[in-house]
């Protein structure tokens, strides 16, 4: 289904909290063929790093938005022609708005100028009969010509097109109050009613006309201006190199530091022998990889044992909400997922956890860490978790003090298992010395909450579920 | 003039009809000593005796097809499904006899099949639908849907006027919960005629039966911003598509409205309609607000969920409004 008129790509609403995003990738270049549903472009926002599809099937002939731009959501970002439809991307520019625009001197200077990233427009002043402040994008849309046609305006419903037949009007002289500033009918029958029809540039303004002084806050907000430009520029000292934080990061800075500044965190450290998990996971693990197709990890059993430890200790699935205390029936469990590269970090959630046997959390976890890799992640897959386990223990570390994840009370961090000689007590009761898979667990909580002793009594019953695994109970 | 429930305008327009024709009589489950499910026909055996309030046994094929033979006969039945989703029961009985009869064999079949219809009491998918829109699809049957009271009788007794089969939905939810005047003397009210139940500019909001009152009260919340015409189209077969274009000439704007499921509900009808004879007048694609296509919920909040609530028709008219 190729397309037969442009298609404007715009950047995604990526979860109801979220309004902007920033490109990270190009994965077509300008003049390349694309198909509907291709993956055209890859965006990062602070929830959730994603690829976008293309809408349509074409040839990407305009990129309007370079990468490591971060822009609000809805902001055009590209455009998808037809095959062949080479150039034919906007609109040629209006007779009447061109003569307006030339006409009001002090606004041509604006007009003829190429907008600068950063640099929001002074909007032409009210005599213009093109909506500046009304019109989402043009002046960060670098289009030459900086017309200001803006997209959107484009559609003219039936309704609009028969009154500006039967009054021989210009829909495009008239200011559009609909969406994306088309104009509603009731803005042409104002426009003919105020006798505009023929007389249009120097008719007076409509009466939505833009009052841009009055609205300086939405203005800038509106034109996509770049996030990083708005910072401080930061200037590299010799031997550095700057580069922007992304939405990420940022995210990530913002959610870690007000996490220390809202929670008592206190970290304790238990000791936990893993021979039976060792010896039924061996035992296991080809089963479910046949059979299930499922890689039977360690973590799978800490989770679940945490599942278990959770359900006689619910403070652990808790949060503080103003003077209350609120505790979830429910856990749905955040596993912390590293992205390639130190790109950050992702915290991606298996909904209600406690319901899932070790099979069932096996997968969950894979599943929700594969698409975390991958950048498949919608924006509910990372929310809502009650309770995180984090596992750097993969890279061999022995202890940590993990930062709990807002609301949340409590954060488990999974160490690495390594065979530690430890001393046991045999059959006839003797102390002896035995090498066995040990493995830390390290357990952060909010002492607002949480208080030491109930903390520790969780902790043992985790190592108790892990030490004594009851292999029928899964 | 009197106020009456939704129920009581029912079974006094039945009593009274009754009373005046010999012709006409009830045949349901339950509908004599028991008075109906609803009590609709309470203490009607008392009055008529057991041959003009038949107790039928449980099988709605029998009710049906009794009530074509007896109509084909001269009589005026009226029939009671318990609840309107047994009617599927007597689907042959309807739709291959008595919708076609006139057609093929130029008797009249005045029967009139009263459905207690709809949702929002927790019945589940059993007891709470509204499939007036499978019975619109097929020719030679009349459908109506009143909303207030005083439509209630004037439609019945229409219905039972009627040469044709009509499929009479009451709506449980309105039974007891809507009250209003109603006319003491007989009248009735045209089919193919609908009510302006609200007049406004902006958006055209067409709708029926229990809807009429979700509908209202959107628009009442939306008053400052918006000027909502509702239109309650108290028939659909036949169903007044003149009110409805003309409308729409004014506001340009459509919403249609209905408790039944989405998919091929009879708001479809009324959409493709407005797009065939009145797309030059429209300034926005024609809305609908649904059920969306499950069978309806036991469970309170699932049924909440599923029947198209008073925010949900705001958020329509919203959407429509900022087009």
């Amino acid at each position: 289904m190729a397309t037969q008129t442009a298609v404007d790509v715009v950047m995604p609403q990526m979860g109801v909290s979220v309004s902007e995003g920033t490109i990270t990738k190009w994965l077509k270049a300008e003049g390349e063929e694309v198909a509907a549903d291709e993956s055209l472009l890859e965006i990062s926002t602070d929830k959730v790093d994603t690829e976008v599809p293309s809408p349509a099937s074409g040839v990407l002939t305009q990129i309007l938005v370079p990468e490591g731009e971060t822009v609000e959501v809805g902001t055009k970002l590209a455009v998808i022609s037809p095959e062949g439809g080479g150039e034919a991307v906007e609109e040629p520019p209006e007779p009447a708005t061109q003569q307006a625009a030339e006409e009001s001197a002090d606004a041509s200077g604006a007009e003829g100028e190429t907008p600068t990233a950063g640099k929001v427009e002074e909007p032409p002043p009210p005599p213009s009969p093109e909506p500046a402040a009304e019109t989402p994008a043009p002046a960060a849309t670098p289009e030459p010509d900086g017309d200001g046609d803006g997209q959107g305006r484009s559609f003219v419903s039936p309704v609009v097109a028969r009154i500006a037949s039967e009054h021989d009007v210009d829909v495009g002289q008239i200011e559009g109050s609909g969406r994306g500033g088309r104009v509603t009918k009731k803005d042409i029958l104002a426009f003919v009613e105020q006798g505009g029809a023929k007389a249009a540039p120097e008719a007076p303004p409509a009466p939505a006309a833009p009052a841009a002084p009055q609205t300086p806050a939405a203005e800038p907000a509106r034109a996509a201006v770049p996030a990083q430009a708005q910072a401080e520029k930061v200037e590299p000292a010799a031997g550095e190199t700057v580069e922007p934080m992304t939405p990420m990061r940022k995210g990530i800075a913002e959610h870690m530091r007000r996490s220390l500044d809202t929670s008592a965190h206190v970290t304790t450290t238990f000791e936990v022998d893993l021979s039976k998990v060792v010896a039924i996971r061996q035992k296991l693990k080809r089963e479910y990889e046949e059979r299930h197709g499922v890689k039977l990890t360690y973590l799978a059993f800490i989770a679940r044992a945490t599942l278990d430890a959770i359900a006689k200790w619910p403070w652990m699935n808790a949060e503080i909400r103003g003077e209350s205390i609120v505790t979830k029936s429910y856990v749905n469990l955040g596993i912390a997922v590293a992205l390639e590269g130190g790109k950050g970090l992702i915290v991606p959630v298996v909904k209600h956890a406690e319901e899932k046997n070790l099979l069932g959390l096996a997968r969950a976890v894979e599943q929700i860490a594969d698409r975390a890799r991958n950048k498949k992640l919608m924006p509910d897959d990372v929310q809502g978790g009650t309770f995180t386990i984090t596992n750097p223990g993969g890279f061999g570390a022995i202890h940590g003090t993990p930062i709990i994840s807002q609301p949340q009370v409590a954060i488990l961090d999974v160490e690495a298992m390594v065979k530690r000689p430890v001393v046991i007590q045999d059959d006839a009761g003797s102390d002896v010395i035995a090498i066995r898979p040990m493995m830390n667990l390290c357990l952060a909580y909010d002492h607002r909450l949480i208080d030491g002793a109930y903390a520790a009594q969780f902790m043992r019953d985790l190592r108790t579920n892990l030490q004594t695994w009851d292999e029928s109970a899964y | 003039m009197a106020v009456k429930t939704y129920l009581q305008a029912i079974s006094d327009a039945l009593r009274d009809e009754m009373r005046r024709d010999k012709r006409v009589f009830v045949i349901g489950e339950d509908v004599g000593v028991y008075g109906g499910a609803f009590k609709v026909t309470k203490d009607f055996q008392q009055e008529f005796g057991p041959w003009r309030v038949i107790d039928a046994p449980l099988s709605e094929t029998a009710i049906v097809g009794g009530c074509t033979g007896a109509a084909i006969m001269g009589m005026r039945p009226v029939a009671e499904m318990q609840f309107a989703d047994f009617i599927s029961c007597a689907w042959d009985h309807l739709v291959t006899v008595a919708a076609k009869q006139h057609y093929r064999a130029g008797t009249a079949v005045p029967i009139v099949v009263r459905l207690p219809s709809g949702g929002g009491f927790s019945g589940g998918p059993f007891h709470s639908q509204n499939p007036e829109s499978s019975f619109a699809h097929i020719p030679g049957l009349k459908i109506a849907c009143p909303a207030t009271p005083a439509d209630a009788k004037g439609l019945l007794l229409s219905a039972i006027e009627d040469p044709n089969p009509v499929l009479y939905f009451e709506h449980k939810h309105l039974y007891r919960r809507i009250k209003d005047e109603v006319p003491d003397e007989r009248y009735t009210i045209p089919f193919g005629e609908a009510r302006i139940h609200r007049e406004g500019d902006d958006v055209t909001l067409v709708t029926w039966g229990a809807m009429v009152y979700t509908a209202d009260e959107a628009a009442k919340q939306l008053e400052d911003e918006l000027s909502v015409e509702i239109i309650d189209l108290r028939t659909i077969a036949p169903w007044d598509r003149e009110t409805v274009l003309e409308s729409v000439a004014k506001t340009s704007k459509a919403l249609v409205l209905h408790e039944d499921t989405q998919t091929a509900g009879f708001g479809a009808e009324i959409m493709a309609t407005i797009m065939e004879e009145a797309f030059e007048d429209l300034d926005a694609p024609v809305k609908r607000v649904t059920a969306p296509d499950t069978p309806v919920p036991f469970a309170p909040p699932l049924e909440k969920w599923f029947l198209p609530q008073v925010e949900d028709v705001v958020a329509g008219l919203k959407d429509l409004a900022e087009y």
